[in-house]
């Protein structure tokens, strides 16, 4: 275990450092910082000056050595928008957005396992037919057009639900969380709908697929002559080892289900991290892009490091703890 | 009255060109302590006559026709669920490939636990008493550690000895071992056959073996089925099979083992030329005619009977010719 933790801290540094190199690069090429913080009247002596000052005539590398010393020391530079360090800015929305993203993968989780099992054991069922069918569609239909018609339907028509913005929500321990109103919990129904629309479909028909395979091999026919009753066989022998490449899997969706929440939030207008991001683009904030770049890096780095654990302690071959 | 018995066993495979005749009047039976062999070609349908027993087929393949009688009792018409407290319990299978069997994310304890938990009321802990038993039963050593170890760490010996181990988990009254040892190397397989008769003489367990390998046949049977696309043609007792084979296509599988009677090396390997027919082309009359090298005009248009050999209670050729005995041939 030890060693697994020191490899994945020394990978998960790697892979920090090129999404830092990639932000700064980014954030080095687009716009000047000194235009924009000096008016017309200041002269090019004095730009020049300030220039210096900012350590902006140092090389490339100077540079870029000094914002990863700054990002290790939580410093990811400052927004001029909103006039408060970019890490905080990103601090306040990241809730809302990891709570949508949560309740998301709940969904996911909860739907796409046991019909992704009963259409596998079932191929010829109705409802697996009726799963399968719908789930073609669902893969096709973009985030937002799913978006849009959730809204005009539920909120729009038969105004059952909220549209917008996330309702009441509870501070604890500094994060607002949306999870214990009733109000919050109304307002997360079709944003989370809407971003599980294409991940849903995908893991019930990737979670068939695999089921169906499982099914068919010897060490399933040698449990059936064992004499192991069908709840055994299904939940216990077959689905955990569909479970294997469903996790691997899994972990990347989950990164990509992030990236989706870009869509969903604009849609939404959902005060999460994606909405901001769309935001900053608009108004150049190029310290809040990179430092959302950043985040969102670490996020990713974080989840798939949790998945391979997870994995390690479904499949006996791969040891991570050394017994 | 027999242990096992099969009556005219029918199997056919539903496909889309229409039902495949997998097994076509298959009978025979299985004695208490009795070690019968199954043997024939790939494809010959050995395997699912082994798994027609416990009523295991693959889809889209059942049992369209005969009887399947397990002391005394109908086994063919029982429903899924009284089959299943036959299955494993009363009669055991052993499969193939030890490296498939085995579930590789379940520790080889819970696999030998789930099996006596599905087929008795037993705790956890009796359960794992009888596991550790059994497992040194199969000669495994330091059985109560291996319990929390997984398949994936064992060899493949270990593994086909696990898997013997958990078949005589409940004390089951038939074996069945579809190709035991055919997926290890020589050593292991001549040490799994060991175990295997030894444990039949001493468990009091009749052993049905599913083999294409008459030299293990010879060996460790009593009493052999020759299958032959999809039908018996030719059975008796062990060694009146080995020394004095009638069906020339028995004499064929013979004449293609290595060094049978003498060692000579000099001289090639008889085969037995052409293969055996897909099950969808079988040809008309005798199955075996187009490979038969005594070959006359009645074997392409009657099909023989599997008929007994005047003589010789227990002997029974599906051969126009079986009584002339092709000594030289």
């Amino acid at each position: 275990m030890f060693a697994f933790i020191v490899r994945r801290i020394i990978q998960a540094t790697v892979v920090m450092l090129v999404i830092g190199f990639i932000g700064f690069s980014v954030k080095h090429q687009l716009g000047d910082p000194v235009r924009d913080l000096v008016g017309i009247s200041v002269s090019v002596e004095e730009r020049e000056a300030l220039r210096e000052q900012l350590g902006l005539n140092d090389s490339f590398f100077e540079q870029y050595g000094r914002f990863v010393s700054n990002a290790v020391r939580g410093d990811l530079g400052y927004s001029y928008f909103f006039k408060k360090p970019a890490l905080d800015v990103i601090l306040s929305k990241a809730p809302a957005t990891i709570e949508l993203v949560f309740v998301s993968s709940m969904l996911i989780l909860l739907l796409s396992v046991p019909m992704g099992l009963y259409s596998a054991i079932y191929p010829k069922r109705f409802f697996s037919r009726l799963a399968m069918g719908v789930s073609i569609v669902g893969v096709s239909i973009p985030v937002f057009l799913t978006a849009i018609v959730l809204i005009y339907v539920f909120a729009v028509q038969l105004h059952w639900l909220p549209s917008y913005g996330r309702g009441d929500t509870v501070n604890i321990l500094g994060w607002e969380s949306g999870l214990f109103t009733i109000d919050g919990l109304r307002h997360l129904v079709l944003p989370s709908i809407a971003l599980s629309s294409i991940m849903l479909p995908l893991f019930i028909r990737l979670i068939r697929a695999e089921m169906m395979e499982v099914l068919e091999t010897e060490y399933i026919k040698y449990a059936w002559a064992k004499g192991l009753t069908r709840k055994r066989v299904w939940l216990v022998h077959a689905f955990k080892n569909t479970l294997l490449p469903v996790i691997t899997v899994g972990g990347v969706q989950l990164g990509i289900l992030i990236a989706f929440t870009i869509l969903t939030e604009t849609v939404f207008q959902w005060q999460g991290m994606g909405f901001m991001f769309l935001e900053a683009v608009e108004r150049s904030d190029t310290a809040l892009l990179v430092a959302y770049l950043v985040v969102v890096g670490a996020l990713f780095v974080v989840v798939n490091t949790v998945v391979d654990i997870v994995y390690g302690l479904v499949n006996p071959t791969v040891t991570i703890a050394s017994r | 009255m027999q242990l096992l018995e099969v009556k005219n066993l029918e199997v056919s495979f539903a496909l889309r060109q229409g039902d495949l005749v997998a097994l076509n009047d298959i009978s025979f039976s299985l004695g208490k302590k009795e070690r019968l062999g199954v043997v024939g070609e790939s494809g010959a349908g050995k395997s699912v006559t082994g798994f027609a027993v416990i009523n295991l087929i693959s889809k889209p393949g059942k049992i369209t026709n005969g009887e399947i009688l397990f002391e005394g009792k109908r086994l063919d018409t029982l429903s899924e669920k009284e089959m299943r407290t036959i299955r494993g319990n009363r009669i055991s299978m052993i499969f193939q490939d030890p490296m498939m069997t085995l579930n590789p994310v379940l520790t080889i304890g819970t696999q030998m636990v789930e099996t006596l938990q599905a087929h008795r009321k037993i705790s956890q802990k009796e359960a794992e008493a009888v596991a550790v038993k059994k497992l040194e039963r199969v000669h495994i050593p330091s059985p109560a550690r291996r319990l929390s170890q997984y398949p994936h760490e064992f060899s493949g010996g270990m593994r086909q000895r696990i898997i013997i181990a958990i078949a005589l988990l409940t004390d089951p009254s038939i074996i069945i071992a579809d190709e035991p040892t055919t997926a290890l190397d020589v050593t292991i397989q001549a040490e799994i056959m060991d175990l295997l008769q030894e444990l039949c003489n001493s468990e009091d367990m009749g052993l049905m073996l599913i083999t294409h390998d008459l030299g293990v046949v010879a060996e460790v049977t009593e009493r052999v089925l020759v299958m032959y696309a999809g039908k018996i043609i030719e059975t008796a007792k062990t060694s009146d099979l080995v020394s004095n084979p009638l069906h020339p296509y028995t004499r064929g599988l013979m004449n293609a083992l290595p060094g049978h009677g003498t060692c000579d090396t000099a001289n090639r390997l008889q085969q037995i030329p052409g293969t055996m027919p897909n099950l969808t082309e079988i040809a008309p009359g005798c199955s075996f005619h187009p490979r038969c090298e005594h070959c006359q005009d009645i074997c392409s248009s009657e099909v023989p009977q599997l008929r007994k050999i005047s003589g010789n209670d227990s002997r029974f050729v599906s051969c126009h010719f079986a009584e002339e005995g092709w000594q030289n041939g």
